[in-house]
């Protein structure tokens, strides 16, 4: 099932590649259509963050994911490079759970 | 750089030597910091019981880095691996945007828009977009996507083979470096209170479905908010 999802994404998001390319820009370019391709990052990204932070099955649970995004935040904040952030907020929540 | 395809005085494209010098060194330090995210996705990849291999597939052919962590992390979440392809491919309309605003200016067609495609991504569009010539988008658009491709392979391969062999991926944090990354690559696109609220809205909506709806639904449902949030702030403006 996993080769099936992952030939699935393969082939999916390279069409969506091609077809920018190669669609008529007049099909797809109107303000409603840009303004939801726009959103859909933002709400996508934001629910996988929140999911993967505080799901655990179907439960919500603070744990020690919770310091480890409090960590990246911070890190973002003062601008941090993208590893930095990953793995900033890795080897919080592994020290906490050391303790 | 004298890898350059065409290293003669007067290149066909008609870009200046420096020009062309200065592209392309800008695009391979573009493609070097963004290729290293690989290591993240790699490790992150087989801490979610993916293989090896099937992390590297997913780098080699997916190749959108925001839709490759999607899919993993549905999957790291418990979630069925078509859900994860279903966020993934909804996180990579917006490259076909890209393409929308890429086509005029790197007027590819046959082969070359063929394999350009593969390439169309953030990093490559952000480079290319704002240049002013055809020869010179095409010089940046390549030199990034290409030296990301290469590099962002080398790194995933890296990172599994790494993440594969360091055991129990929750030792080492790594179930939190998932929300990272997803939250890094979320940063830049807060910009506005538009997008600060449908984001906001989105992960409430995420966790509110959380208890009833298999995993891998709640990210699915939050792109609802997206839908409605682009339909209804038309009248805003």
């Amino acid at each position: 099932m996993m080769w099936v999802a992952v030939a699935v994404s393969a082939a999916g998001c390279y069409l969506l590649k091609l077809a920018g390319l190669s669609v008529p820009s007049r099909v797809l370019e109107r303000p409603v259509v840009e303004r939801i391709a726009d959103l859909i990052p933002v709400a996508l990204l934001s629910a996988l963050v929140a999911v993967q932070v505080m799901a655990r099955g179907h439960e919500l649970v603070i744990d020690a994911r919770a310091l480890g995004i409090v960590v990246a935040v911070v890190l973002l904040l003062v601008r941090a490079p993208f590893l930095v952030v990953v793995f900033g907020a890795a080897l919080a929540a592994a020290l906490v759970r050391l303790l | 750089m004298s890898a350059a395809p065409s290293s003669d005085p007067a290149p066909a494209d008609g870009l200046d030597p420096p020009t062309r010098s200065a592209i392309i060194r800008d695009s391979l330090g573009v493609g070097i910091a963004t290729g290293a995210y690989g290591v993240g996705f790699g490790a992150v990849s087989v801490a979610a019981g993916l293989s090896v291999a099937q992390t590297c597939v997913l780098s080699l052919l997916v190749f959108t880095g925001a839709s490759q962590f999607a899919l993993v992390g549905v999957v790291a979440a418990g979630g069925a691996p078509l859900s994860g392809a279903l966020t993934a491919l909804l996180l990579g309309t917006r490259n076909t945007l890209y393409g929308l605003r890429m086509a005029p200016l790197l007027a590819w067609s046959g082969w070359r828009r063929v394999l350009g495609a593969h390439v169309l991504i953030d990093e490559s569009t952000a480079m290319a977009v704002t240049r002013t010539s055809t020869p010179a988008a095409r010089l940046a658009f390549t030199w990034t996507g290409g030296s990301i491709f290469v590099l962002w392979n080398v790194a995933t391969a890296a990172g599994a083979v790494a993440g594969n062999a360091l055991g129990d991926p929750r030792t080492y944090g790594l179930d939190a470096a998932v929300g990272a990354a997803f939250l890094a690559l979320l940063w830049p696109r807060l910009h506005s209170r538009r997008n600060q609220l449908v984001g906001a809205a989105a992960a409430a909506v995420a966790l509110g479905v959380v208890p009833l709806v298999p995993a891998g639904v709640p990210v699915l449902a939050a792109a609802g908010v997206a839908l409605v949030a682009g339909v209804l702030v038309r009248d805003e403006r």
